[in-house]
């Protein structure tokens, strides 16, 4: 057994110490979600339209110069929009932080007012200096969601580090973390974790599926969002989110880090 | 349709009689499906008769008064029956467990019928043993429980520190993935494929492919066919790695355990790196790769890193006898409830069943990467443990096989569908044996996919561990298992 510990003294540490080292976040190479680049489509051309599996990409007069705009808290990433694109218009980026305080955030709209969101960061960060308990629900994943959140407890995220850390009990939770599709089966339970919370309680929507429903939306038992359910107080699409997205998005929630996406337009 | 599965329509009345034949001459059964064929309801129970055999898919049409069940011949059997009677409403007569299994059965249209409407449906009750006696406790835990983990619940009845029945209630999370394939292409078909249980997305979206070029009769070039074998493997060792991480964790180890989810994230930045994609999505086709991928300049040095690592890792965690000692006797499967209940991947080959996919009925690259299979005749987590410590070493082997064999050339050839087709398409996925059956419309478009996880059939088997067993050791009993819960619901 002592060898055990001489062998985690000798390693030492492997976190990372993103964010504040602004590139060690050890997501090189992933792909984002796509972005819209200025440009004319081809007469008629839908192709993206019609490639999305979950109904993210639209049209709509002034969104870009193409008219072409994406519903971010649809997309999974599954990079087919930017595959069938003919033109240079679609184009995968490695933008991945796309945690949001307003649903809107993450869809094109012309003119964006968002004081409450600016607000609700400010009163999180009053009510829980900085530290933050979390209450996992699963509420009908694939497992990549919970694949990425149990990485975020590995030696190079630590989220320890960050005083954030994730509780057995909804009753020392500050904040309900939802993945998954929303079965109707496990919208009992989800409640009941969510009431257990002493207020006040925040609400996270983690993954595309939390977000809007994603793959599995339509389906025979599956819902369209956890804001049909409860109030949500942070949106972070992804399929999954990789693990330093999520940190991300709860820094955000604690007032630590800036939203990266603002009115549908990545940066 | 290749050589690799026969059809064979048959009656009703010679089912029982073939089964037993199949059981006798070595076969086993693979699973049972239905689906509609000119909107008459047959069910196909795929047999499986050896090594090196095509499958067999047996074809039945449905009577109007139901099939007979199957499940006292082959117990494997009993869960696809009572998932054909929630999702089609077929009636299986004289089923020795007939209560609902995935749905709640009642006044709607089973969901997968043609023509079903979209209503909201809820999950089986939980199905609980009569227990009498004095002293019976009893623990219900679940759906959310501690740490992130996946929903499912659990019924405890027991005595102090001794389980006398234990009984899951999973399916809470079925997402209805079968239906959601219906009315798609091919290519579009496996995004969803990917999405149906992520942590082995790689091994969907191939089995599902190879059941399209199947269907279509088209090969993909040869560095595609690697490509598939080289992230597979790479998919199976971040999987292994999460598991002993998980176990060490189990057994109160917490070096170990952050030693493993370390490496296993090493695993996953490697997956980032390679193919855009920490858990490997997006990549492949019908036909195929989607796009050329290219091997990082210092792969070689980080990969040779990573297995110095690993088999360090290992070697100290076989070292550790409070680790050991935890799973020595723990949560023992026999070789004949293995089979007869179906247990599938490292927890067969654990208890004495020495098959595996990639060897009997290779696919991709496989027949020239030449995999070895572990074997354990224990069956106590233990003997699980030890499988995947041979398979995970042995991955890394194979991954140096396929760079080596890693030519230039295509990735996708031409895969034109074929109207009103089948194809079978299977994969050895980190946690055993995976099956895709999919029938094409004239369109075709997919008109029903059947998908055989090898957590669905773990899951099954896992309870006979826990009957008349301990409460302490269930934790690790359970983490022995490895199983996902995305993968049985579906």
């Amino acid at each position: 057994m002592a060898f055990w510990t001489l062998f985690g003294l000798r390693k030492g540490s492997a976190s990372t110490k993103w964010p504040k080292a602004v590139d060690d976040h050890g997501q090189q190479g992933v792909l984002g979600m796509p972005k819209v680049l200025d440009g004319v489509c081809a007469e008629g051309c839908e192709a993206c339209i019609e490639a999305c599996p979950t109904q993210a990409i639209g049209r709509k007069e002034g969104a870009s110069q193409s008219g072409i705009f994406i519903d971010y808290g649809r997309c999974i990433t599954c990079q087919r929009c930017v595959e069938v694109c003919p033109e240079p218009i679609l184009q995968a980026s490695d933008t991945w932080a796309l945690g949001v305080r307003n649903r809107d955030e993450l869809c094109w709209q012309a003119a964006l007012q968002t004081p409450e969101a600016t607000e609700l960061g400010q009163r999180i960060q009053t009510r829980f200096r900085r530290s933050l308990h979390i209450r996992h629900v699963d509420a009908g994943s694939c497992g990549g969601c919970e694949s990425e959140l149990q990485a975020l407890n590995n030696p190079f995220y630590n989220l320890h580090r960050l005083g954030i850390y994730f509780t057995a009990s909804p009753r020392s939770a500050d904040l309900l973390l939802v993945t998954g599709a929303l079965t109707r089966s496990m919208l009992g339970p989800l409640r009941t974790t969510w009431e257990a919370m002493p207020e006040p309680r925040w609400v996270m929507a983690v993954g595309t599926c939390a977000v809007s429903g994603g793959i599995a939306e339509g389906g025979y038992t599956c819902g369209h969002g956890l804001d049909n359910e409860m109030p949500v107080d942070v949106y972070l699409p992804g399929c999954p989110p990789n693990p330093a997205a999520i940190i991300h998005a709860l820094l955000l929630l604690v007032g630590r880090s800036s939203q990266h996406i603002h009115a549908g337009r990545l940066p | 349709m290749s050589g690799q599965i026969q059809i064979r329509n048959m009656l009703v009345d010679d089912l029982p009689t073939a089964l037993n034949t199949l059981l006798a001459t070595g076969g086993r059964m693979q699973m049972a499906y239905a689906w509609f064929c000119d909107g008459q309801p047959r069910v196909c129970y795929l047999a499986a008769p050896g090594a090196g055999q095509a499958f067999e898919c047996w074809s039945v049409a449905v009577p109007s008064g139901g099939l007979p069940s199957l499940a006292s011949i082959a117990p494997l059997l009993g869960w696809y029956e009572r998932e054909i009677q929630d999702l089609v409403g077929i009636v299986f007569r004289n089923h020795p467990e007939p209560n609902p299994l995935v749905l709640e059965r009642g006044e709607h249209t089973p969901p997968l019928l043609p023509g079903a409407k979209g209503v909201v449906m809820t999950t089986a009750p939980h199905a609980l043993p009569e227990v009498e006696g004095e002293d019976i406790q009893e623990l219900d835990f679940g759906p959310v429980r501690a740490d992130v983990v996946e929903s499912a619940q659990f019924r405890f009845f027991y005595i102090g520190e001794r389980i006398l029945r234990y009984q899951p209630r999973l399916f809470l999370k079925h997402r209805g993935m079968e239906r959601r394939f219906q009315g798609l292409t091919t290519e579009a078909g496996v995004v969803v494929a990917e999405r149906v249980s992520a942590t082995a997305s790689l091994a969907h979206a191939l089995a599902y492919c190879q059941a399209i070029e199947d269907a279509a009769g088209c090969e993909p070039p040869p560095r595609a066919l690697v490509w598939r074998c080289l992230l597979a493997e790479l998919e199976r060792i971040y999987n292994h790695l999460h598991y002993f991480g998980h176990l060490a964790d189990a057994t109160t180890l917490k070096v170990g355990q952050a030693q493993g989810r370390w490496l296993e994230e090493q695993t996953k930045q490697l997956l980032a790196h390679v193919c855009g994609s920490r858990l490997p999505m997006n990549l492949l086709t019908p036909g195929g790769l989607r796009r050329d991928l290219q091997l990082p300049d210092d792969f070689a040095g980080q990969l040779a890193a990573l297995e110095k690592e690993t088999r360090y890792y290992l070697d100290m965690l076989s070292d550790t006898s409070s680790y050991i000692d935890r799973l020595q006797a723990t949560g023992v499967l026999s070789q004949q409830v293995a089979f007869d209940k179906g247990a599938t991947g490292p927890i067969e080959r654990a208890s004495g069943l020495d098959r595996d996919l990639r060897r009997d009925h290779p696919y991709a690259d496989y027949v020239m990467l030449a995999p070895e299979v572990a074997l354990r005749d224990a069956g106590d987590a233990l003997a699980r443990a030890e499988v995947r410590v041979e398979e995970l070493r042995h991955s890394f082997t194979l991954v140096e096989r396929a760079v080596g064999r890693l030519k230039p050339g295509e990735v996708c050839s031409t895969c034109v569908p074929r109207p009103d087709s089948f194809g079978l398409g299977w994969a050895e996925s980190p946690r055993g044996s995976l099956f895709y059956a999919i029938y094409l419309d004239q369109q075709t478009r997919l008109a029903r996919v059947k998908i055989k996880s090898p957590s669905y059939s773990n899951w099954r088997v896992f309870p006979f561990t826990v009957h008349d067993s301990n409460m302490m050791d269930y934790a690790i009993n359970e983490a022995s298992f490895g199983l996902s819960v995305a993968g049985c619901d579906r």
